[in-house]
Formats: structure tokens, sequence, C-alpha cells
């Protein structure tokens, strides 16, 4: 029953959250400067009738949003409107119908691209979000148990240097490594591919995968095995692991029975956290393997002035974070049973 | 009768290494956390070990646990030599003896049920393999331990209990191996003063219906007066002063132990007693002063205080201090 309710609450605060974001998105890329048509239309042979098409075209030429006092400094509103013929009103019945719209730039369906562009990110941050999370928490249990030895400040340093470094800069120097050692350098499989067979696809793109994978690791590594480690310590202070040492449980059944149950809580937290700046570093080094995901539409969208794209992919990660974050929520609930009775 | 004394400590001392006194020196300093304990402990007592906080008393139960290893001397549990026992020993030995610790929101794994935390150690000796018959032992140590009916907390969180059904559940845990000697490091300092006089009890009674033996360790010498059946005062890592509870607590012979009662409130408003208030602070245990190691702060100090460092001097046939002014 608690449960339950606990549940309840926490559905209800995503919801209500996915909607504020909803509404965030779509004023925050109309309040940058920049005008989508000019940017679509680089072309100064272009004549102004032709933009002016593009503009009816894309509903440009509504006004964003129907008379908003607070909003006249923006330059957003339009007191004369039909509230039903503004880009917002026409924003949230698309978006009640799940449309998306159509992207600026490439003419196709926002929410195509995404689908497609969301599996690549899925399939290269998914792969290395777990593989770090497994090397991480693993490395900050042994140092954490090694604690104040070589062993824990070697992987005390080596942590830290690997959290601290810059995502770009180390997808950088991997890629030149990769490009000498014969390791595919960019992209997500090697141009014509498609037409062989299935087992060879997949163990080509497994091949690209192996540079950004690998960055990744090494970067979010380092975080997962710091926080591990002091959390572990922290709980191995504790006087019930006191208590079960003097029940005569042996050291690893202590660990395993009592302490990384209570050690993971701070990482249930940082991995839903993270999730959401996933993506961030994910535009990093997809933009440096030039993988064809999420974080690379982003880059892409914001130079285009793509505004569509952009919401799209604003939405996504937003309704992901959000998600992630009652995941983590559930999951606590299941860990720690004090959470319940709040 | 050599078979009465269940646990016999023999010298014990405990030194933790403490760094050395400068970067270039090569002395290792060391803190005597426990220098030198002797003390007897027979089937069924309960003796009441009391100091000011940094004196050593909870080291000596940590190493009696043999959760720290004895830097020299000796234990004898039930006549026989622990102190270098092999892990095999160790774990067997544990179930024997018990240990409950001061603080009962720290001292339960807060992701257990209460019947998780009391069954474990069943689990862990292989003790009982058949579920009915742990239930049963799990209930039978609850209800011991004074939490009625079982039934009602068997699955509950300790987050949900207060802390001296806590503290119970903590007992309740070390019972259920039943243990021969349970080692209680202030297990009221931090409840309630309501509730401590319960747990007292509690403790009291065990001894009676189980003959368990207990060491009953504790800063305040107000709560012993209740169910100790022997005290001894510790200052700096050992025992200045031992004895029945009547003798310690009517006449102390020794100046520390004097000036620990003298501070105790009593509860009579007309009562005017001379209270000894020690001056200064605990010396470092570190640097430990030479001579007598209470001299600095003793109201009674003499000159000879300075240089003879005096042992245990016999009063009666039970009771023992260790001051020179004592000395026939």
């Amino acid at each position: 029953m608690n449960r339950y309710r606990y549940l309840l609450k926490k559905t209800g605060w995503a919801l209500l959250t996915i909607l504020f974001v909803l509404v965030l998105n779509f004023f925050l890329f109309r309040i940058l400067p920049g005008d989508p048509a000019r940017a679509l239309t680089r072309d100064p042979r272009m004549k102004a009738e032709a933009r002016e098409i593009l503009r009816v075209r894309f509903g440009l030429d509504k006004p964003v949003i129907n008379c908003f006092e607070t909003l006249t400094p923006l330059k957003l509103g339009d007191c004369r409107v039909n509230p039903f013929e503004t880009q917002f009103f026409i924003y949230i019945k698309n978006l009640l119908q799940g449309e998306l719209g159509i992207s600026y730039k490439t003419n196709r369906p926002v929410a195509d691209i995404l689908a497609e562009r969301l599996w690549n990110t899925v399939l290269l941050i998914g792969a290395g979000q777990i593989l770090s999370i497994v090397v991480g928490v693993a490395f900050g249990v042994f140092a954490a148990w090694k604690a104040r030895t070589a062993i824990d400040y070697g992987a005390l340093i080596t942590g830290l240097v690997a959290w601290s470094l810059p995502t770009f800069w180390l997808g950088i120097i991997l890629l030149f490594w990769g490009s000498t050692h014969g390791f595919p350098i960019g992209g997500k499989a090697t141009p014509g591919s498609s037409t062989y067979p299935l087992l060879y696809q997949i163990g080509d793109v497994a091949n690209h995968m192996i540079l950004p994978t690998l960055t990744y690791i090494i970067v979010y590594m380092g975080e997962y095995m710091l926080v591990m480690r002091s959390s572990l310590l922290d709980v191995l202070a504790e006087d019930y692991i006191l208590t079960a040492k003097a029940k005569g449980l042996s050291a690893f059944q202590i660990l395993k029975d009592h302490a990384i149950k209570n050690a993971m809580l701070p990482i249930v937290t940082l991995i839903a956290i993270n999730l959401g700046f996933t993506v961030a570093g994910a535009v990093q080094i997809e933009a440096v393997f030039s993988w064809p995901g999420l974080g690379g539409a982003i880059f892409e969208a914001v130079e285009s002035r793509d505004y569509p794209l952009l919401q799209g992919t604003f939405l996504l990660i937003a309704v992901s974070v959000i998600l992630a974050n009652l995941i983590a929520d559930l999951t606590y609930s299941y860990l720690d049973p004090r959470v319940q009775t709040e | 009768m050599p078979n009465d004394i269940i646990l016999e400590i023999r010298s014990l001392k405990k030194y933790f290494a403490a760094g050395s006194r400068g970067w270039f020196s090569r002395r290792e300093r060391f803190v005597h956390a426990v220098d030198g304990v002797d003390l007897q402990l027979r089937r069924g007592e309960v003796i009441a070990l009391v100091g000011e906080s940094g004196c050593g008393k909870s080291t000596l139960a940590l190493t009696l646990m043999l959760l720290e290893e004895a830097s020299e001397g000796s234990i004898l549990f039930e006549g026989k030599d622990i102190t270098r026992a092999s892990p095999q020993e160790r774990k067997a030995l544990r179930q024997r003896i018990q240990m409950v610790f001061q603080d009962p929101y720290e001292s339960l794994n807060p992701t257990q049920t209460i019947e998780e935390i009391v069954s474990e150690p069943l689990a862990v000796h292989g003790l009982t393999p058949n579920a009915n018959e742990r239930r049963e032992r799990v209930i039978r140590a609850l209800e011991d331990a004074g939490l009625k009916p079982a039934a009602d907390y068997l699955y509950r969180y300790p987050h949900q209990l207060s802390g001296g059904q806590r503290q119970r559940v903590v007992i309740a845990g070390a019972l259920v191996l039943e243990p021969h000697l349970l080692i209680a490091d202030e297990p009221v300092s931090m409840l309630d003063v309501s509730i401590r006089a319960e747990i007292i009890n509690l403790l009291a009674d065990l001894r009676q219906t189980r003959g368990i033996s207990v060491i009953f360790i504790t800063h305040d010498l107000g709560t012993v007066g209740y169910f100790a059946d022997r005290v001894a005062v510790m200052y700096l890592g050992r025992i200045v002063e031992i004895g029945t509870m009547r003798e310690v607590l009517q006449d102390p012979k020794h100046p520390y132990t004097q000036a620990l009662l003298s501070v105790i409130p009593v509860p009579n408003p007309r009562l005017r007693r001379k209270r000894i208030i020690l001056q200064g602070e605990t010396p470092n245990p570190i640097d430990l002063p030479g001579g007598c190691r209470f001299h600095p702060r003793c109201p009674l100090a003499i000159e000879a205080c300075k240089h003879t460092d005096p042992s245990l001097i016999k009063i009666s046939s039970s009771h023992q201090a260790a001051c020179l002014l004592l000395q026939p």
C-alpha cells in the first residue's frame, strides 16, 4: 500500500516535470537569436518570395504565441491573432497527436530521425555505461577492500586522472592511436557493408564501437570507482559491519551481504544523473568519432537552427532523464526500506 | 575452583602505531590504549568496567572479541588461550562470546528485516538448517530480549523501531547464539534515561535465567550500581581499582574512583558533599607520564608518585587499588 502510493506520487511528479519541459523547450529555442528560414537558405541568390514560401510552409509566418504581456520584451507575442493560429498551439496540438514536426533542414519527419539516431546512441552509450559501471564499481570495491595500500592509492590516482580527462581530447588521442593500429576511426559501419551477411555486419559495427566505447569507459569509470570506493569505505566503518564481524561472518560474507548493498545507494543516484550527462558527453564522443547518434543530431541541428529537430532531441533527453530518475527512485525504495516511510 | 573462571586476562596490552615523532625520526610512537590489564571473570558474574572516554575500555572489549589483535599478554577463555586462535577457532569462539555495541542506531543494517538480522548468526554458524526451527529460535531470542510478541517485529525494519527496541534487537542478535559471555560496550549510553533501566534490568534477568557472564562497559558509575557484582575502574589503559560493587562504591580507595564517585548526583538536596573536580586534561596516551599515570591530576599526589608506578595493592580478599598512599 505504502509502496503503491510512493510509486504514484513519483510518477505524478515525473509527468508534471515532462509538461514543464514541453513548454520550456518550445520557448527556449525561439528566444535564441537567428532566423531558421535564413539559416536554411544561406544562398544569397534566393529571392525573398522563395524564402517567404519556406516560412509559410513551416508555419514560421505565424506568431509564436498570442498576447502575453510578460513576453512582449522578447517580441514573441501578438495580440491580434486567434490563439489557435499560433506556433505554440500548433506545437502542443501536434505533440498530443504524437507529431514532432518536420526537420527544417532534411525535410524528414523528426520522429523518424530520432528513432534511427536514438538506437545508435543507445547502442554506443548503453554499452559504454554498462561497461563503465561494471568496471568502475568492481575497481571501487577492490580499492576500498585494499584501502590505504599501494593498490588503493594507485586506483585512486588512476581514477582521478581518468575522471578529469576532457572527453573530446581523450577521444582525439585514441583516434590517433587507433588509426595507426587498424581500428576504424569514424562512422558506425564500413560504407557499403549493408550488402554483406548479417554476422559480418554485426562484427563491423562492434569494431567501429571499440574506440568510442573505450573513450566513454575511461572517462566515466573513474567517477563510478571513486564514488563506490568512498561509499563502501563509509559503510565499512559502520557499527553493523563490526557487529557482523563479531557474529562470525567472513570478510567476503560481510562485503556481499551487508556492505555492497548499502554502498550501492549513491551509485544508483549517480547512474540516474549520469544518464542525463551521458547525452552531453555523447555530443563530444559522437562528434569526434562521427557516430550517427543523438549527440551528433543536436550538434547539426544547432548549426542549422533546426527547431523541430532540437525540440525533439531535447524532449527525448528530458523524458529519458526523468524516466531514469523515476527508475532510480523506485530502485531506491527496493534497496533501502527507509525510503518508503518518509 | 579453576573451572569456575570463564575468562582470564593476563597482562593484556594493545598498542596502536601513531606514526613517528617527526619526519626524520625513526623511533615509532604508540598509543598505549590497553597497557597491562589483569582480570578474572567467573561464570555467571557481571563485572562493570568503568572509566572516562579514551581510557581504553572499548579497545579492551574489541581485543577480547578478537576484533583487535592483542599486542602482548594473553586471553584465556574457558581455560584455553584464545589470543592467537586460528580463523576456524575464532569463528567457533564467536558463538560463545557475543557483543552489544553502544549505538543501536548504527549497529543494525538498515536494509535487513529484524528476522534477517537475528537469524543471520544462526545461518553463518550452520546451526539449525531447518527453517521452522530457526524461526523458533529467533522468536525465542526476541522474546527473551523483551520484544513481545515477537511475531510483530519479524518483518519490520530497524528504522521503524525506537532506540530501546533497536537495542533489544541487538541483544536478541547476540542471544540467539546462546553465548556464555556477553560484552556490552556502553549499551545504554545512547538511550533515554527511562529506557536505560529497562535494558539494564533485561541484562540482569539474562544473567539470572541463562547464567551468562557479562562485561558491562560504561563511563557512568551511576548505572553500575544496579546489577554488577564487581566493578573495575580503568584509567589510561590500566585497572586502577577493582572490587565488589559495595566495596568500590561505598569505600573507594583510589583517588580517581573517589573523584568519579563524588560527582554522581544524589537525589537529596540537603546532602552537601565535597565534590572533587579533577584538574587538567587526561594525559596523551602516546606520552604517558612517568611514575603513577594519575599523578598530574591527582589531588593527593606526593613526591614519590612522580617516580614510582604503583601496582595493585590488596585491601581485602576481593578489593585492590593501585595507589602508593595505600602502601603499608
